[in-house]
Protein backbone atom coordinates (compact mmCIF):
# COMPACT_ATOMS: atom_id res chain seq x y z
CA UNK A 1 0.00 0.00 0.00
CA UNK A 2 2.71 2.47 1.01
CA UNK A 3 4.59 1.61 -2.19
CA UNK A 4 1.56 2.49 -4.33
CA UNK A 5 1.22 5.81 -2.53
CA UNK A 6 4.93 6.49 -3.06
CA UNK A 7 4.58 5.82 -6.79
CA UNK A 8 1.57 8.17 -6.93
CA UNK A 9 3.59 10.87 -5.14
CA UNK A 10 6.51 10.49 -7.55
CA UNK A 11 4.22 10.61 -10.59
CA UNK A 12 2.38 13.70 -9.30
CA UNK A 13 5.54 15.67 -8.62
CA UNK A 14 7.13 14.67 -11.93
CA UNK A 15 3.96 15.63 -13.85
CA UNK A 16 3.91 18.97 -12.07
CA UNK A 17 7.52 19.70 -12.92
CA UNK A 18 6.98 18.60 -16.53
CA UNK A 19 3.92 20.83 -16.93
CA UNK A 20 5.77 23.82 -15.53
CA UNK A 21 8.60 23.14 -17.98
CA UNK A 22 6.11 22.96 -20.86
CA UNK A 23 4.56 26.25 -19.72
CA UNK A 24 8.02 27.85 -19.83
CA UNK A 25 8.58 26.45 -23.35
CA UNK A 26 5.20 27.83 -24.38
CA UNK A 27 6.04 31.30 -23.11
CA UNK A 28 9.22 31.19 -25.21
CA UNK A 29 7.75 29.63 -28.36
CA UNK A 30 4.29 31.08 -28.87
CA UNK A 31 3.94 34.21 -31.02
CA UNK A 32 2.00 36.85 -29.04
CA UNK A 33 0.84 37.86 -25.56
CA UNK A 34 -2.52 36.12 -25.73
CA UNK A 35 -1.30 32.69 -26.81
CA UNK A 36 1.53 32.90 -24.27
CA UNK A 37 -1.10 33.65 -21.68
CA UNK A 38 -2.90 30.44 -22.66
CA UNK A 39 0.21 28.42 -21.87
CA UNK A 40 1.13 30.28 -18.70
CA UNK A 41 -2.32 30.38 -17.14
CA UNK A 42 -3.25 26.74 -17.79
CA UNK A 43 -0.16 24.56 -17.75
CA UNK A 44 1.43 26.39 -14.82
CA UNK A 45 -1.80 26.12 -12.79
CA UNK A 46 -2.08 22.37 -13.04
CA UNK A 47 1.69 22.02 -12.62
CA UNK A 48 1.78 23.87 -9.32
CA UNK A 49 -1.39 22.16 -8.17
CA UNK A 50 -0.04 18.67 -8.73
CA UNK A 51 3.30 19.52 -7.09
CA UNK A 52 1.40 20.77 -4.03
CA UNK A 53 -0.82 17.67 -4.04
CA UNK A 54 2.26 15.44 -4.19
CA UNK A 55 3.83 17.32 -1.28
CA UNK A 56 0.62 16.99 0.72
CA UNK A 57 0.45 13.24 0.09
CA UNK A 58 4.14 12.84 0.99
CA UNK A 59 3.81 14.47 4.39
CA UNK A 60 0.52 12.66 5.04
CA UNK A 61 1.78 9.19 4.10
CA UNK A 62 5.36 9.31 5.41
CA UNK A 63 5.04 11.46 8.51
CA UNK A 64 1.32 11.20 9.31
CA UNK A 65 1.05 14.99 9.21
CA UNK A 66 -2.16 16.37 7.69
CA UNK A 67 -1.13 19.78 6.40
CA UNK A 68 -4.32 21.65 5.57
CA UNK A 69 -2.40 24.72 4.36
CA UNK A 70 -1.37 22.83 1.23
CA UNK A 71 -5.03 22.05 0.49
CA UNK A 72 -5.89 25.73 0.98
CA UNK A 73 -3.01 26.66 -1.32
CA UNK A 74 -4.33 24.32 -4.03
CA UNK A 75 -7.81 25.85 -3.75
CA UNK A 76 -6.51 29.43 -3.84
CA UNK A 77 -4.32 28.79 -6.91
CA UNK A 78 -7.24 27.09 -8.63
CA UNK A 79 -9.50 30.07 -7.91
CA UNK A 80 -7.11 32.93 -8.69
CA UNK A 81 -5.01 31.89 -11.68
CA UNK A 82 -7.81 31.97 -14.33
CA UNK A 83 -8.75 35.44 -13.09
CA UNK A 84 -5.11 36.54 -13.31
CA UNK A 85 -4.85 35.26 -16.88
CA UNK A 86 -8.06 37.06 -17.81
CA UNK A 87 -6.93 40.35 -16.27
CA UNK A 88 -3.49 40.26 -17.90
CA UNK A 89 -4.90 39.61 -21.37
CA UNK A 90 -7.63 42.23 -20.87
CA UNK A 91 -5.06 44.81 -19.81
CA UNK A 92 -2.91 43.88 -22.82
CA UNK A 93 -5.87 44.28 -25.17
CA UNK A 94 -6.89 47.62 -23.71
CA UNK A 95 -3.31 48.84 -23.99
CA UNK A 96 -3.47 48.06 -27.71
CA UNK A 97 -1.14 45.07 -27.96
CA UNK A 98 -1.66 43.58 -31.45
CA UNK A 99 -2.53 39.95 -32.10
CA UNK A 100 -0.19 37.71 -34.06
CA UNK A 101 -1.80 36.54 -37.31
CA UNK A 102 -5.43 36.96 -36.56
CA UNK A 103 -7.95 35.27 -38.78
CA UNK A 104 -11.20 36.43 -37.17
CA UNK A 105 -11.30 39.38 -34.86
CA UNK A 106 -14.90 39.77 -33.96
CA UNK A 107 -16.96 42.38 -32.16
CA UNK A 108 -14.25 43.24 -29.71
CA UNK A 109 -12.66 45.51 -32.31
CA UNK A 110 -15.90 47.40 -32.94
CA UNK A 111 -16.51 47.57 -29.22
CA UNK A 112 -13.04 48.98 -28.69
CA UNK A 113 -13.67 51.52 -31.45
CA UNK A 114 -16.78 52.75 -29.66
CA UNK A 115 -14.84 52.95 -26.40
CA UNK A 116 -12.16 55.06 -28.04
CA UNK A 117 -14.79 57.44 -29.40
CA UNK A 118 -16.32 57.70 -25.94
CA UNK A 119 -12.89 58.48 -24.52
CA UNK A 120 -12.40 61.16 -27.15
CA UNK A 121 -15.68 62.77 -26.26
CA UNK A 122 -14.83 63.00 -22.58
CA UNK A 123 -11.96 65.53 -22.59
CA UNK B 1 -31.54 26.80 0.13
CA UNK B 2 -29.78 28.42 3.10
CA UNK B 3 -33.01 28.26 5.08
CA UNK B 4 -33.35 24.53 4.46
CA UNK B 5 -29.78 23.85 5.60
CA UNK B 6 -30.35 25.93 8.73
CA UNK B 7 -33.57 24.05 9.44
CA UNK B 8 -31.74 20.76 9.02
CA UNK B 9 -29.08 21.81 11.55
CA UNK B 10 -31.85 22.90 13.91
CA UNK B 11 -33.56 19.50 13.61
CA UNK B 12 -30.25 17.76 14.28
CA UNK B 13 -29.78 19.79 17.48
CA UNK B 14 -33.35 18.97 18.54
CA UNK B 15 -32.49 15.29 18.03
CA UNK B 16 -29.36 15.68 20.20
CA UNK B 17 -31.44 17.29 22.95
CA UNK B 18 -34.05 14.51 22.71
CA UNK B 19 -31.34 11.85 23.04
CA UNK B 20 -29.41 13.76 25.76
CA UNK B 21 -26.13 12.75 24.11
CA UNK B 22 -23.95 15.43 22.54
CA UNK B 23 -21.44 13.62 20.34
CA UNK B 24 -20.92 13.97 16.56
CA UNK B 25 -22.46 10.57 15.80
CA UNK B 26 -25.78 11.63 17.33
CA UNK B 27 -25.56 14.86 15.37
CA UNK B 28 -25.08 12.94 12.12
CA UNK B 29 -28.01 10.63 12.87
CA UNK B 30 -30.20 13.63 13.67
CA UNK B 31 -29.03 15.36 10.51
CA UNK B 32 -30.03 12.30 8.48
CA UNK B 33 -33.50 12.17 10.04
CA UNK B 34 -33.89 15.91 9.50
CA UNK B 35 -32.99 15.35 5.86
CA UNK B 36 -35.80 12.79 5.59
CA UNK B 37 -38.24 15.22 7.23
CA UNK B 38 -37.26 18.06 4.89
CA UNK B 39 -37.62 15.71 1.92
CA UNK B 40 -41.10 14.72 3.10
CA UNK B 41 -42.12 18.39 3.48
CA UNK B 42 -40.39 19.61 0.32
CA UNK B 43 -43.52 21.06 -1.29
CA UNK B 44 -43.90 23.62 1.51
CA UNK B 45 -40.61 25.34 0.59
CA UNK B 46 -40.20 27.96 -2.09
CA UNK B 47 -36.99 26.52 -3.56
CA UNK B 48 -36.05 22.98 -4.51
CA UNK B 49 -35.00 20.23 -2.11
CA UNK B 50 -31.50 21.45 -1.31
CA UNK B 51 -29.65 18.17 -1.81
CA UNK B 52 -30.30 18.45 -5.56
CA UNK B 53 -28.46 21.77 -5.59
CA UNK B 54 -25.56 20.28 -3.62
CA UNK B 55 -25.32 17.53 -6.24
CA UNK B 56 -25.29 20.20 -8.98
CA UNK B 57 -22.44 22.08 -7.27
CA UNK B 58 -20.40 18.87 -6.97
CA UNK B 59 -21.08 18.17 -10.64
CA UNK B 60 -19.79 21.66 -11.52
CA UNK B 61 -16.59 21.05 -9.53
CA UNK B 62 -16.01 17.76 -11.38
CA UNK B 63 -16.49 19.57 -14.71
CA UNK B 64 -13.88 22.14 -13.58
CA UNK B 65 -11.36 19.38 -12.82
CA UNK B 66 -12.00 17.55 -16.10
CA UNK B 67 -11.65 20.72 -18.17
CA UNK B 68 -8.42 21.68 -16.40
CA UNK B 69 -6.81 18.34 -17.28
CA UNK B 70 -8.15 18.32 -20.87
CA UNK B 71 -6.96 21.89 -21.52
CA UNK B 72 -3.52 21.01 -20.24
CA UNK B 73 -3.29 18.10 -22.65
CA UNK B 74 -4.39 20.38 -25.51
CA UNK B 75 -1.80 23.04 -24.58
CA UNK B 76 0.84 20.32 -24.34
CA UNK B 77 0.06 19.15 -27.87
CA UNK B 78 0.24 22.67 -29.30
CA UNK B 79 3.49 23.61 -27.60
CA UNK B 80 5.40 20.39 -28.20
CA UNK B 81 4.35 20.08 -31.85
CA UNK B 82 7.42 20.74 -34.03
CA UNK B 83 5.55 22.99 -36.47
CA UNK B 84 3.54 25.87 -35.03
CA UNK B 85 0.32 25.97 -37.06
CA UNK B 86 -2.14 27.69 -34.78
CA UNK B 87 -4.61 30.33 -35.98
CA UNK B 88 -5.55 32.48 -32.98
CA UNK B 89 -8.44 34.92 -32.92
CA UNK B 90 -11.15 36.54 -30.86
CA UNK B 91 -14.82 35.63 -31.10
CA UNK B 92 -17.95 36.78 -29.33
CA UNK B 93 -20.23 34.47 -27.36
CA UNK B 94 -23.70 35.49 -26.30
CA UNK B 95 -24.68 34.11 -22.95
CA UNK B 96 -28.08 33.65 -21.38
CA UNK B 97 -26.80 33.87 -17.82
CA UNK B 98 -27.73 37.03 -15.94
CA UNK B 99 -26.34 36.98 -12.40
CA UNK B 100 -22.82 38.30 -11.82
CA UNK B 101 -21.55 35.19 -10.05
CA UNK B 102 -22.89 32.96 -12.85
CA UNK B 103 -20.94 34.94 -15.45
CA UNK B 104 -17.83 34.83 -13.27
CA UNK B 105 -18.08 31.06 -12.95
CA UNK B 106 -18.75 30.70 -16.67
CA UNK B 107 -15.70 32.78 -17.60
CA UNK B 108 -13.57 30.79 -15.17
CA UNK B 109 -14.75 27.59 -16.84
CA UNK B 110 -14.13 28.99 -20.33
CA UNK B 111 -10.63 30.08 -19.33
CA UNK B 112 -9.92 26.51 -18.26
CA UNK B 113 -11.45 25.04 -21.44
CA UNK B 114 -8.99 23.74 -24.05
CA UNK B 115 -7.77 26.63 -26.19
CA UNK B 116 -9.99 29.48 -25.00
CA UNK B 117 -9.38 32.49 -22.75
CA UNK B 118 -11.90 35.17 -21.80
CA UNK B 119 -10.62 38.65 -22.68
CA UNK B 120 -13.57 40.92 -22.01
CA UNK B 121 -17.16 40.94 -20.80
CA UNK B 122 -19.47 43.48 -22.38
CA UNK B 123 -20.92 46.17 -20.15
CA UNK B 124 -24.45 44.77 -20.20
CA UNK B 125 -23.19 41.26 -19.21
CA UNK B 126 -24.58 39.67 -22.37
CA UNK B 127 -21.54 38.98 -24.55
CA UNK B 128 -18.25 37.36 -23.64
CA UNK B 129 -15.23 38.07 -25.85
CA UNK B 130 -13.08 34.96 -26.01
CA UNK B 131 -9.59 34.53 -27.41
CA UNK B 132 -9.25 31.13 -29.05
CA UNK B 133 -6.04 29.30 -29.82
CA UNK B 134 -7.50 27.79 -32.99
CA UNK B 135 -10.26 29.87 -34.51
CA UNK B 136 -11.17 27.13 -36.99
CA UNK B 137 -13.50 25.22 -34.72
CA UNK B 138 -15.29 28.17 -33.13
CA UNK B 139 -18.78 26.86 -33.75
CA UNK B 140 -17.92 23.58 -32.14
CA UNK B 141 -16.48 25.19 -29.03
CA UNK B 142 -19.41 27.61 -28.78
CA UNK B 143 -21.92 24.81 -28.91
CA UNK B 144 -19.99 22.74 -26.39
CA UNK B 145 -19.74 25.71 -24.01
CA UNK B 146 -23.44 26.38 -24.40
CA UNK B 147 -24.49 22.80 -23.92
CA UNK B 148 -22.35 21.67 -21.05
CA UNK B 149 -21.23 24.67 -19.00
CA UNK B 150 -24.23 26.97 -19.20
CA UNK B 151 -26.53 24.08 -18.48
CA UNK B 152 -24.48 22.98 -15.48
CA UNK B 153 -24.43 26.52 -14.07
CA UNK B 154 -28.16 26.96 -14.65
CA UNK B 155 -28.73 23.67 -12.85
CA UNK B 156 -27.13 25.20 -9.76
CA UNK B 157 -29.08 28.45 -9.81
CA UNK B 158 -32.46 26.99 -10.80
Amino acid sequence: MIEIIRIIIIVLILIGAFLSLVAAFGVIRLPDVYTRNHAASKAATLGVMSVLLGTFLYFYAEEGHFNSRLILGIIFIFMTSPVAGHLISRAAYNAGVPLADVSVQDDLKTKKGSQVSVNQEKP
Amino acid sequence: MAFQILLNFFLAFVWMFLKVSYDPVTFLVGYFFGLLIIFAFRRFFDSRFYLLRVVAVINLLLIFMRELILSNIAILKVILKPKLDIRPGIFALETELTEDWEITVLSGLITLTPGTLVIDVSDDNRILYIHAMDIGDVDESVSSIKNSFEKAIMEVSK
